[in-house]
């Protein structure tokens, strides 16, 4: 008989523009959590929206603060996806990587855990941080039981094009996507028939962590991108049944996309671009 | 300045449940009509089939109803009507289209006149009415382009009532990038020969809910949250519908 208590809790980390949020974005938390339960093995109990800063660069990209509302208006409605708003906050852009880091750490900090029953192994050893702040939790009864709580795992959740993504020159550091598999995971979510499996085989890293990459299949063909929604918009075409209802409202209240928020950032590169490619130079000189 | 015709859009089907899906078709159909610069789109009509359609799976015309209502209640054009439902044989499309199209026009009517009767009219309203009159709405029937598809299949459409559908009312037809329904059209003479009154309009924005598998995803206890508006999830919990147990009567 499965004992419920067993199952290992995971939180999903879901990093991107949310340029707005969309239905899909909100579907993948969903598929996410049923898949996960349905494996008997994870107990999914919290999904994070983390939006990326300005500072990303990307074109179209408007406002952190209008997409952090939007995000919030459109979690209002769910009782464990919630918006967290640090990433979008940094002054410079923030690789996935630190934002796992930093998730975690505050996952650990907030949980009564022995840290010798943290089920994340730590490639940094000696964080001293983390083991500081069990000292000062003060003893809770439960933790006088044997199930004492662990930390929970942190997943990041995305669809199969960053998977995808993780291919293209100077977009991530190798070290980072090793560390992200090694001691978070992914949890990916791809059409039916998607090249995602494929993908996975053809790359020893990958294929050497595939355990820790879940692949979920989407039956329902769910293509509601942000890119598509923001055309809409340009076009005076409706967007409903598209986005959440107050997100939509919201976006018409403050007519926030058009032509001109479109070719924001035109020609600049992109943050991690720029910031890769410049590391690049510097091994080449040196 | 040429007025537009006013215009009423009629989806049939199971609605088995409502999806988002649903809700989108009627979205993407008034965009376009009125894109074209010819139509003024004043209402969208859901008409869920009644009980005795005898598809398997189908909950009562009741629940329907009620699902839509609620998927419904944050539009302010598209509403459900229960007429089709209510019926006790089950209605042929064209019967429906008749009976929805009878209603615009007698309560096109009764509006016209009461306006007429209710305050003087001056000038320029008289001239805004008398300019309603040469324009006389129309009611298109609005469906997935697989439904030409199924135009051509033996037996399931009265040839005389396809004619009827697409020559006296119309059709607005919702396809996925990518397919054809250009390629229905010119197979059949009957709907070439009409193909002026059939809008095709593609669906771009790839969104495929569809009910059979909400309908299984509830079997399964399986989120269909951003699927079907909230309003609707919780009313099939509350009525225990759409369950496993109550699906294997």
């Amino acid at each position: 008989m499965e004992n419920p208590e067993k199952r290992t809790e995971v939180v999903l980390l879901a990093c991107g523009s949310f340029n707005p949020v969309t239905n899909m974005h909100l579907r993948l938390f969903e598929l996410a959590k049923d898949y996960l339960h349905e494996t008997g093995k994870y107990k999914v109990i919290k999904g994070i929206i983390s939006p990326v800063g300005d500072a990303y660069q990307k074109k179209s990209l408007i406002s952190a603060s209008h997409r952090v509302t939007m995000a919030k208006l459109a979690t209002e409605s769910s009782d464990w996806v919630e918006v967290d708003d640090w990433e979008s906050n940094q002054n410079e852009w923030v690789e996935t990587l630190k934002v796992l880091r930093y998730h975690h750490q505050k996952l650990a900090s907030s949980t009564p855990a022995n840290s010798l029953q943290s089920t994340v192994p730590l490639v940094k050893p000696g964080r001293k941080r983390k083991r500081e702040a069990n000292r000062h939790i003060p003893i809770k009864k439960n933790q006088l039981s044997p199930e004492t709580k662990s930390v929970p795992q942190l997943k990041l959740l995305c669809g199969s094009d960053i998977l995808e993504s993780f291919g293209i020159p100077n977009l991530w550091k190798l070290e980072d996507i090793t560390e992200i598999l090694a001691n978070h995971g992914l949890v990916c979510i791809t059409r039916a028939g998607n090249s995602a499996q494929k993908f996975i085989y053809e790359s020893d890293m990958l294929w050497q962590h595939k355990n820790n990459i879940h692949l979920v299949e989407e039956w329902i063909t769910n293509d509601i991108s942000s890119t598509k929604i923001r055309r809409a918009l340009r076009r005076g075409q409706s967007i409903r049944y598209l986005v959440p209802d107050a997100v939509r409202a919201y976006i018409e209240k403050h007519n926030l996309y058009s032509l001109e928020s479109e070719d924001r950032n035109a020609g600049v590169k992109l943050a991690p671009l720029q910031k890769y490619a410049r590391g690049c130079k510097q091994e080449q000189t040196q | 300045m040429k007025s537009r015709i006013p215009l009423v859009l009629l989806a049939c089907g199971s609605f088995n449940p409502i999806t988002n899906m649903h809700m989108r078709l009627f979205e993407l159909a008034r965009d376009h009509l009125h894109q074209t610069g010819r139509y003024q789109v004043i209402e969208g009509i859901i008409s869920p089939v009644s009980d005795n359609y005898g598809k398997k799976g189908l909950v009562s015309a009741r629940h329907r109803i009620a699902m839509a209502q609620r998927a419904l209640e944050t539009s302010d054009w598209i509403r459900v009507d229960p007429w089709e439902s209510e019926q006790e044989k089950w209605t042929e499309t064209v019967k429906v289209l008749r009976h929805h199209y009878n209603d615009l026009l007698s309560s096109l009517q009764f509006r016209k006149e009461l306006t007429r009767n209710s305050w003087p009219i001056e000038r320029a309203t008289e001239d805004f009415f008398s300019s309603l009159d040469p324009v006389s709405p129309e009611l298109k029937l609005l469906c997935g382009a697989d439904i030409l598809k199924t135009f051509s299949t033996p037996n399931l459409w009265k040839e005389e009532h396809i004619k009827e559908i697409v020559e006296k009312f119309g059709l607005v037809c919702i396809s996925r990038a990518g397919s054809d329904p250009v390629q229905y059209i010119s197979e059949s003479n009957l709907l070439t020969r009409f193909q002026h009154n059939i809008h095709l309009v593609t669906e771009w924005i790839q969104n495929e809910i569809s009910a059979t598998h909400v309908r299984h995803a509830l079997r399964k206890g399986l989120s269909v949250k951003y699927l079907i508006p909230d309003s609707v999830i919780s009313y099939i919990k509350h009525n225990h519908i759409y369950t496993e147990e109550s699906e294997r009567v």
